[in-house]
This record gives C-alpha cells, structure tokens and sequence, in this order.
C-alpha cells in the first residue's frame, strides 16, 4: 500500500541548559530505538508490534520517564501509565496506577488483545498483570537517583513559588507562566520537563499504530492520572494516522490533541503536516506540548510549541533525523 | 438562543416489555430531576452547578446506574466514575474508582477546581475527598438488591465464557452481559447551556455489570463519554469501550466544527458511526438547541428549552410531556 513510516519522542519541553552529555545519550537512545523500529518494519512486522517493541526499549531505559526512570509521585514511588492503539479496527488498550510492571505499554497491548476492556487501572491492572504473568518487580527497580534528587528539587519549587494545590486564576498548569520558556505545568523545566515516551509506526500495507508510556508528572498527586493512557488525549490511530503526544498532560487532555490531528484530516480534508501545525497552533490555547504522528501514506511529522522536543523519525527512502531543538 | 437542558440516565436494551414497576419511578425521577434542572436554569445558576446539581440527584437516585444503584464489579463491589467540564474553558475533572463517595460528581468538580490535575482515582481519589470533607459512606450503601442480581445472572452468562486468559471476542463478550437485558444500562448525565451561550456537561456512573476490578470505562475520559467546548456539551452512554475508540463526545463537536453541521445532524452522525445497540448520547448547542440521539433499544431521557418545551422518553418515539 505505501512504504513505511516511524517516529519516536522522549518529551517534549528540554531544559535548554541540559547538559551536552545528557544531550548526547537522548540522541543515542533515540537512534537506537528508531534502528530497533526500522530493522523490524525491513521484517514486515506489523505496525502495533513495532510500536509495542519500540516503546518497550523505551521503557526499560532509565534515561526518559517511563517505566524504570519514571517520575516520582509526591510519596516518592512510582506510578505508571500507557496506551496504545492500532489504526485499522481503532482497537485501544490502556494501563494506569502500575507500580510492579515492568513494561506498561505491554500491559496495555495485552488490555487491548486478552481483556473485555480498553482501560484497567491501580489494583485491578496489577492484578490483571498477574494473571497473565507479565514481569513484574519491586518498585524500587523503576526509581533512579536522578529522579529522587528531582523530587526534592521539585518539591522546594513548589513551596518557594506558590501553594500548587490551588490553581490561580487562568487555566490550571500554564497559569501565568505562559511567557516564559522555562516553565512547563508552571514550575521550573529542569524539574518538570516531561519526558513522556512514544512511538508512531505506519507499515508497508499502510496500517498505522501509536503507543506512549509515562511515569506522569514529577510529585503528582498519588492517584493523578494524566494524557498519556488516555485513548484521544495522549494516544490516537485510526485508518488515516498515528498520533503520541507529550506535554503538560492537562493541556493535552483538554485539548484532545491526539484526536484532534485526526480528526481535522478526516472532516477538515488537511494532510498529515497540515493537521499536525493547526493543531499545535490553533488547539493548545496556553498550553505546552508537542506530538509525533504517521500517515497512511508513509507520511511523518512532529511539532511542538516547547522550548525542543527529545524526537526522531525515519521513512523507507532512506531519510532519519535526530533532534532535540 | 435561550436555555436548554437534557439529561439522561442510560442507554440500552431497555426491553419494550419494561413492567410498570421499573418503569414508572425512573420515569419520575427523570421528570424530578429535569425540573431541578429547569429551577436551576431560571435561577441563573451557571450551566456547571446545573449538571452537577441534575448528576447529584441522579446519582442518589437508586434506580439508575451511578452513585447509590451502581452496577457492580466481578468482585460484587462498586466502582464509580464521574467527570465534569465547562465548554468555555475547557477546564474539567474526572474520578476514577470510587467506592466510598457518595458524589462522584462533586469530587470531579472539586478536582477541577482545587487541584493542579484533571483526573485522580482510586485510592488516591478517596484520599483527596476525605481531605477535602467530601461525604462519605460504608462502600454497602451504594449496593442494591437489583444489582446484585444482575451480576449474578451475568457471571452465570459467564460460564460458557472462555476465561480471560484467552483472546476473547468482545462481541460475544457484549453477548453474555445482555443476557440480563437491562445490565447494559449505564451511566447518568446531564448538559445545559444558560441564555449567555455557557455551557456544561457531567457524567457519572457504576460502569458495566461484572466488569473487571479496576476498569475504567468512557465516562471519565475526556471526549469520549464527556466533553464541552464553545459549541456545545455532550454527555454518553452505552458500551463504553465502543464510546472510547469512537471518541464520541468529541466528535460531535469536531463534526460541528468541520462540517458545519447543525447539533441534531453531528450527533446523529457521530452515533450512527459506532456499531447499533452500543451508544446514546445527550447533547446542548450555545444557541440553546437539545438532540438526544442513541441507536440501542431505548435511552432514559429527558429535556426542556427555555420556550417552554419539554420532554421524557424511553425509547424512539415515546416521548410524553
């Protein structure tokens, strides 16, 4: 039907003064991922495998936040969430409140594939998890260093600038941080960058498929659930496209960013880079964000109004970029 | 332009033999309820305190599915979710996995309004509510007799199901659970819009019969089962997994949007796309139109506009005034 397409993020929203290293060892990661996507769509491995197995690298690594190297809830553990979705039926499997699974967007795969439902969260996800013997570990394992020192860091934030809990006036998140770059969910972005995973695959019968992980907001609230498992916020694949997002979860949700790329190049007839920058521009109001999307047509794009969006993407012809900025 | 209001308290196989027991006090508490909504209105109480006032009443009513009446997990306990949002700001809040607040609805309003997030659930959910003083009660009072009933006619259906380790169907899954006919009824919700074009939709429900612990279905996702904007506030219900992938309540207003058609024509479009017997919707414009779509057998309904027209119904064609 057309040649195959594939795109991954690692957040959008990067601290500009991100050190080089940490620059560096994103756009390994990023690089390696897109190789693992790419010799398995060479192997005609379907899209919604592709995205799973991709995301799953993803998670496993501790440099973004997902599965081992999430964010912390404020009580210091981790709590994960993913979706994932293939275009051709728009079947969805999503995951929320994970703390023992090793790889969430797998949970979610097997939602999707082994359950009635679209979407188990907390205890009963786990439990699900059980019965179907997934791997599961201590939450210890998904908790770096890193992550703990940025808890600390954000929970100071939180008490210098202003009481969190109760919003001020304007939208929750962005607040009236909205002209300064450096913010994101309206606290300093060397804390709160998002780093949410994704990936988005359209393969050679033109099927696309889109999946994203995330351990959510640094010192969420235990319970908070955010974009990412949620099937037209955060995650979207229908027969037209594949959509992951990252950002402020909030703007994302009340935008339904994922859905809405899809939906303007359904009723509004506009092509993939088209529906990608109306959305970005037209639909986040105040809010932070940026996506990765396929087309069925082997089309790829990704835009973001961030401060830089951790990404990569690769088409059949040849053509792979890496970036950051 | 003008106020207008629907509400309604599930959609589903609601058979045509319905016996009067069952019928009548849910077609009166839809009338009670409607009116409320009506003072409410009249008053000039902003579209977001109708509906969580009209999902209240709905909710503490027994007879439909959410709050006191919720449908209950295959562990025989209740889970409920509830979700609330302004078409203006597109400010909203949702509740996942309540078992102990009496008010779904007024927890997701209060996640909207005190806290930096959307959407909070389980025991993180109950947490915040009982900082917040929300009420709360033994997890026994939302149970009912019907109810109990009801899971255990659907878990006996159940049996010549292959368990869950299996792929599985979900048409046939959706089967099994009709074998009590009116388990698909679910979820209660309510939209309004005030004569200055504000608007605002709520939803809240127990979810499906026999569902497993821990699933969350379309009513606390964002435009899915839920969503408002500056054209219009639409509330859903039926099989929400059909709803999720559907994105229905977005939908609606995407259709609005982008196709310039009217609220009756999208709605009736966005429901005729997902597969019969599986949604019903309810939905307000800002210039004070009502539509009250569903392509299941019947949908609890109701809805008034400001000029004086009023309706209740169960199925097509049956409205009575």
């Amino acid at each position: 039907m057309g040649p195959w397409a594939i795109a991954v993020h690692g957040g959008a929203g990067v601290d500009p003064n991100l050190p080089k290293e940490r620059q560096e060892e994103a756009k390994r990661l990023l690089t390696r991922c897109l190789d693992i996507g790419i010799v398995a769509l060479r192997s005609n491995v379907t899209a919604i495998d592709v995205v799973e197995l991709v995301v799953k690298e993803l998670e496993t690594d501790p440099l973004f936040n997902s599965g081992r190297g999430s964010a912390l809830t404020e009580n210091g553990t981790v709590e994960m969430e993913a979706s994932i979705m293939d275009g051709p039926k728009r079947r969805c499997g999503a995951v929320s409140g994970l703390t023992t699974v090793k790889n969430p967007v797998s949970l979610a795969r097997l939602v999707m594939d082994k359950s009635p439902h679209s979407f188990l969260a907390f205890s009963g996800a786990e439990e699900f998890a059980r019965k179907q013997g997934v791997e599961l570990v201590d939450n210890e394992y998904f908790i770096t260093e890193d992550n703990v020192g940025m808890l600390k860091l954000a929970k100071e934030a939180n008490s210098i600038l202003f009481d969190y809990r109760i919003p001020t006036i304007g939208t929750c998140g962005a607040g009236a941080t909205m002209d300064s770059p450096l913010q994101m969910n309206g606290l300093p972005i060397s804390v709160y960058a998002p780093e949410t995973v994704g990936c988005v695959v359209v393969d050679k019968e033109g099927r696309c498929a889109a999946a994203t992980s995330t351990g959510g907001l640094m010192n969420k609230m235990t319970g908070r659930i955010g974009d990412s498992p949620l099937i037209g916020a955060g995650t979207y694949a229908c027969d037209l496209c594949g959509v992951s997002c990252t950002g402020e979860g909030e703007a994302i949700i009340r935008s339904t960013l994922a859905r809405d790329v899809a939906a303007v190049m359904e009723y509004n007839g506009l092509n993939l880079h088209e529906a990608v920058d109306f959305v970005i521009k037209n639909r986040l109001d105040e809010g932070k964000a940026g996506l990765i999307a396929v087309s069925k047509n082997g089309e790829v794009a990704c835009g973001f109004n961030t401060t830089g969006m951790f990404r990569g993407c690769a088409t059949e012809d040849g053509f792979m970029e890496v970036g950051i900025w | 332009m003008g106020w207008a209001i629907a509400l309604h308290g599930g959609a589903g196989d609601i058979p045509l033999s319905l016996p009067p027991e069952n019928r009548l006090p849910r077609e009166a508490a839809l009338r009670h309820c409607l009116d409320v909504g009506i003072a409410a209105l009249k008053a000039h109480k902003h579209p977001l305190d109708v509906v969580e006032l009209v999902v209240r009443e709905l909710e503490n009513h027994q007879n439909f599915n959410a709050g006191k009446g919720s449908v209950l997990t295959t562990s025989g306990t209740v889970e409920m979710e509830a979700c609330i949002m302004d078409g203006k700001t597109k400010k909203c809040g949702a509740v996942s996995g309540l078992s102990t607040v009496v008010n779904a609805i007024s927890l997701a309003r209060l996640v909207m309004e005190k806290t930096p997030h959307i959407y909070l659930a389980f025991d993180g959910a109950e947490a915040f509510a009982r900082e917040h003083g929300l009420e709360t009660v033994d997890p026994s009072h939302f149970i009912t007799p019907e109810n109990i009933e009801r899971l255990k006619l659907a878990q006996e259906a159940n049996r010549v199901q292959i368990d869950y380790t299996q792929p599985i169907q979900k048409e046939v899954k959706k089967d099994a659970a009709s074998a009590d006919v009116d388990s698909q009824i679910g979820t209660v919700g309510c939209v309004a819009v005030d004569n200055e074009g504000n608007l605002a939709t709520a939803t809240s429900t127990g979810g499906l019969v026999n569902k497993m612990v821990g699933r969350i279905g379309d009513t606390p996702i964002i435009g899915a089962g839920t969503y408002a904007n500056h054209l219009c506030a639409v509330s859903a219900t039926g099989r929400g997994e059909m709803i999720i992938r559907g994105t229905v309540a977005r939908d609606v207003a995407a259709v609005m949007e982008f196709k310039g058609l009217s609220l009756k024509e999208a709605a009736a479009y966005v429901v005729e796309q997902v597969p019969p017997g599986n949604v019903g919707l309810v939905a307000v414009s800002s210039t004070g139109e009502v539509t009250m779509p569903f392509n299941t057998t019947g949908m609890f309904r109701a809805c008034a506009t400001e000029d004086g027209y009023s309706e209740i119904g169960i199925w097509p064609d049956s409205p009575s005034k």
